[in-house]
Order: C-alpha cells, then structure tokens, then sequence
C-alpha cells in the first residue's frame, strides 16, 4: 500500500508553508522526518491525514484521492499519533485504547468483546496491561504517550503517522518508545515519524526526509543523508556524526553536537 | 496496586448497571411519591390499588391523577431528563464541563419568540409554537454565523462565542418586548413565562412534545461513543474514524429539538443543564454510553423533587426555575467540594 503527496501545496489561511510537495510511503518502510521548528512537519502530517485541505496537488492512498475516502475507511488505514493532547475529561486508559476501535465500528455500534481483547493485546505489546484501570488525565507524560501508542495500534493500521512521540519524554522513554518503533516495523506498516533528534533516525535504521525551505528537500537512507553539511545548514549548529564502532546493538551512527 | 487506582471512580463505573437500578426504583419511587402529594392528598394504598385492580376507594382519584398529577409529573420527567441530556451532550460536544443546552443561544431565542407570541395576543399553543420556532431557529442562526465567519478559526470556539452573540441579541430583544409591553396585563405574563412553570402542562400538550423529545434523545444515545471520542479534539477524533462535522451537526440538531420542545411548553428553567451532567459523571465516569442515560433519570428524579418542593412548600406556588437556582446553586457547590479533579 501507499500513501503519497503530489506537487502538494500546503498552508494555513492564505500563506504556504510547504509548496511543491512530492513525498510517498511506503508499507514496510520506516521514514523519519526531520526540519527545525516550524519547518512544516506538522503541517505535512496533518494534510496527509485529511484534516487540512491542500492549497494545490494531490493526497493519494492506494491511488485514490483522500477526499474520496471515508474518514472511518481513511482510519482504518492510517493511524494518527499526535503531538500534544488535553483531554478534557477522565476516561480510563482502556477507554482511550479502544478509541483507536472506532474506525472498525458501526456508526451507531460501541466497542464489544471482539474490541476488548484487541485493546488488551495492544497493551500488552506495549508492556502497559498495569495501567489498563488507571485514569489517563493522571499519567505521566511517558505514559499517556505510551497509551496513544496502543490506541494507534488499536486501530490496526497499515500506515502509522507519529507527531513527535519522543517530545516533552524523559531520556528512558526516548528510547523506550523507539524500541517499541522498532519491534513494531515489519512488512504490513509503513511509519512516518517527526523527530528533533537524528540520532533517532539511526537508531530506527531509517529512511530521512528533510522538510526545509518550504519542500522536502532530500529524501534517503539516514547513514547517506544525515551528514554534517546537512545538520550544519538546517539546524545551523556544528554537529559531527561519526560511526560507533562496537559489537551488536550499538554499531551505527551518531550525532556528537560541538559545544 | 497503589492508592490512586484503588480510589479510581471506575471501580463505581463497573457497578453502573446496578446504579441504572437503583436509579430507576428511585425514580418510581419519586413518582408515587408526586402523585400522592398536592392539595388533594391521596395515599400510596390507594394509589396502588387503584392501578394494579382498578378499584377506587377514592372517587375523585382517577380525576386528580390523570388530569392534575400525571401531566404534571410526566412533563416533569420530560424537562429534567430533556435538559440534562443535551447538557451532558453539549458539554461533551464542547469538550467543556462549563457548557450548558442553552450555549448556543436555544433558550434567549425561545423566550424571544413566545414574548413576540404574548405581545400579539397569541393562544397558548401560538405562544410555544412561537417559542419552539424562535428556540430552533437562534441556534441554526449561531450554527450559520459560525460556519460564515469562522473559517480562520477553531470551530469549537467560534461555535461559542457565536451562540454567545445570538443569546445576547435575543435578550436584548426580550427586553424591548418587556420594555414596549402592557404593564398591567402582558408585563406579567412576559416575566411569568420566563420564569417557567410546570403548572400548566397539559395531555394534549404531552403528546405532541413526548414523541419529539423520544425522536431527538435517540439518535444522542446511539452516539455515545463517538462523543467519547471527540474528548480528544476535532484533529484527533478525524484521525481516528469521526465524521466530526456531521457528528457535531447531528448532535446540535438534535440537543436544541429536544431543548426547544421543552422550553416551549414550561418556559425558561436554567441550572439543571449544567449541574445534572456533573453530578452523573460523578456517579457513572465520563463515558456517554452510561452518562447520557444517567443525566437522563437523575435529572429527572431531581426535578420532581424540586417541584414537589415547589408546589407544596407554600401556598402560593413558587416558580420553579427560582426554586432550582435556589436549591441547585448551594447544592452544586456542595457536590464541587465533595468531587475532586478524578471527575472531570
């Protein structure tokens, strides 16, 4: 399956953020999507997903125009894991697990068993069937981030659009959740994931797109793409990337900031 | 397990078929109750007797019930659950606890409308078909300012400060009625309107507004879960399967239909759209698959006690939509102290 922008232009009001715009994904691909703040990644999620309306191009997935879906079709496909969140009312961790259900339900229906044990089984991939009971507006900010993983997993995907999961984390949920990143990749899903570290575009053994200057302006494999010219121009601060020489889990590139 | 998750709120939520119960023995139990209080006092005995055998020791009970008391009493339940049913819904739809079914301006038109219908000299009936349109028509007339105006900004947001815009408009034409109204004849009525009252309901009026306000609560129940969703935001609920803006559409609809149908035939009573939705969240958790129901019955149950309060307190009846803020304002306040921040 594919989801694709083409000669995407992309805005909010009457000024475009992102103009020109080609970029696809691919199921069994891992992207990370890196720019500065600002840059636009939001901004291309959330065309991608159907809740902001191009200024000009095409959104396709499958070879159909997004508009031409419905949006419980469109989620049964595409799953959203965004960046901040306030829930205005306490629901319980399972509630929130079993939103990721609605895109499988009737319109009239609620969750049944059948959801149920789909839920749980998300959770337990996660390794967070402990804060099934728990209400999410008390969680931690690792937590709540862990139980949007599992709603989006709920959902059953072919594709898995994540806003920044690793932001406002401490250091061990980092890494925690790019490990569960990566148990998550195999040939059935494709994952698109904005990041501020590139590191973590390694660590995944990713593909990179970078959003600068209102395009993506390269696209390729991380080791090929993250080099020091290219932190240099769009975060503009010195950074070496060096190989780790090491057995195993840790031998792969790194990002060393100059300070 | 640690202290939070042993005080979790949802350990009461697994309960909740029992809460339906006993909330509804509650309820029958508030009803008999009503039927037998009044200036004609009848007792339970009697009562029971007379509905499950057919005989009446009594000979004017059949009279008092079916005339006085049942009208009253349904109309009763009708109100209640009606307002606290779309409040529950609006403030899910709202994603806000602070919302109420006359957020986007149901009421300010409805009382408009039937103080147009008293200044004309209209029949009871001309007065809530005045109200009903006037109720309908303010909030289709927020929906469209919103939808004209709004496109740069959020939808939630311009949906409120729009309806906030058509409330005050109303209310200023409500005043102009008053203003330009007979002081000795259409100045009371105006003000008595407003005020609302379950004292004039009767069975013709009942079977027009039952089967409206059935046909209006259904499809809001049906939509239980998709409001649960929507608690994460328009982006979020699109995301995730919603069609939120025909959700939010259906809902509007539906929520001021029921609103207005009541309004129409009791006038203006506030407060219970806003306290009985916190209070059944408090009892239930924020699911509306069981919230909305709950809002339903304890609405209803809270109703009839203040309108047995109301009709028996005094001798002069005292209206009930002062009756409500007098005696929901401190209980409100009471439930906030007893609640904490697990409820919403």
């Amino acid at each position: 399956m594919i989801l694709e922008i083409k000669q995407g232009t992309i805005g909010y009001g009457h000024k475009a953020v992102l103009s020109d715009v080609n970029f696809e994904l691919n199921t069994g691909e891992t992207v990370c999507l890196l720019g500065k703040n600002g840059a636009g990644k939001t901004t291309l999620f959330k065309a991608l997903l159907g809740v902001l309306k191009p200024f000009a191009g095409t959104i396709l997935l499958n070879g159909t125009p997004i508009d031409h879906w419905n949006r419980r079709k469109f989620a049964q496909l595409v799953g959203y894991i965004p960046q901040a969140r306030a829930l205005p009312f306490p629901f319980r961790v399972m509630d929130v697990v079993l939103f990721g259900r609605t895109a499988h339900l009737r319109a009239f229906a609620s969750p049944g068993k059948q959801d149920r044990m789909i839920a749980d089984e998300c959770l337990e991939m996660l390794n967070i069937v402990h804060l099934k009971d728990r209400i999410f507006t008390q969680l931690s900010g690792g937590e709540q981030q862990m139980v949007i993983v599992a709603r989006a997993l709920a959902q059953q995907p072919s594709f898995l659009i994540m806003d920044e999961p690793t932001s406002s984390l401490d250091f061990g949920n980092q890494i925690k959740i790019i490990q569960r990143i990566n148990s998550l990749k195999n040939n059935e899903l494709g994952i698109l994931m904005a990041t501020h570290s590139p590191d973590h575009a390694f660590m995944c053994d990713a593909n990179v797109a970078i959003v600068h200057e209102q395009s993506i302006w390269k696209y390729g494999y991380s080791n090929d793409i993250i080099t020091e010219e290219i932190l240099k121009t769009i975060y503009g601060v010195d950074v070496k990337v060096r190989a780790m020489s090491g057995n195993d889990d840790t031998a792969r590139m790194v990002c060393v900031p100059t300070v | 397990m640690n202290k939070t998750s042993k005080q979790s709120p949802y350990r009461i939520h697994r309960f909740s078929g029992l809460l339906f119960v006993v909330l509804g023995l509650l309820l029958v139990a508030t009803i008999l109750f009503s039927i037998c209080l009044g200036r004609y006092p009848l007792t339970v005995t009697d009562l029971l007797t007379y509905i499950f055998t057919g005989k009446n020791t009594d000979p004017l009970l059949p009279t008092v019930l079916i005339n006085v008391r049942l009208p009253r009493i349904i109309g009763a339940i009708l109100v209640g659950g009606a307002l606290s049913i779309s409040g529950a819904a609006y403030q899910g739809l709202f994603r806000n606890p602070m919302v109420s079914p006359d957020i986007l301006g149901v009421s300010s038109g409805a009382g408009f409308g039937a103080s147009i219908g008293i200044l004309m000299s209209f029949t009871v009936l001309g007065i809530q078909a005045m109200a009903f349109i006037f109720g309908v028509g303010a909030v289709f007339l927020a929906l469209s300012v919103s939808k004209a105006i709004g496109k740069n900004h959020d939808k939630i947001l311009m949906l409120v400060l729009s309806g906030m815009v058509t409330a005050a408009i109303f209310n200023a034409l409500v005043s102009l009625t008053k203003y330009i109204a007979d002081t000795d004849s259409k100045l009371p009525d105006i003000t008595f309107w407003l005020m609302g009252t379950l004292s004039r309901i009767t069975v013709a009026e009942l079977q027009i507004v039952v089967p409206v306000v059935l046909i209006g609560i259904i499809p809001i129940l049906l939509l239980g879960w998709r409001l649960n969703v929507l608690s994460f935001g328009d982006e979020e609920a699109k995301a995730l399967g919603v069609n939120t803006g025909r959700l939010r559409f259906i809902i509007i609809c539906c929520a001021s239909l029921i609103t207005a149908s009541v309004v129409c035939i009791v006038g203006l009573i506030g407060w219970i759209g806003l306290i009985i939705p916190h209070f059944a969240r408090f009892l239930v958790g924020p699911n509306h698959k069981v919230l909305l129901p709950a809002s339903f019955l304890s609405g209803s149950i809270f109703i009839l006690w203040v309108d047995n309060v109301a009709r028996s307190a005094t001798t002069l009846e005292i209206p009930i939509g002062i009756l409500i803020s007098l005696i929901g304002a401190p209980l409100f306040l009471l439930f906030l102290r007893k609640s904490s921040k697990k409820t919403w």
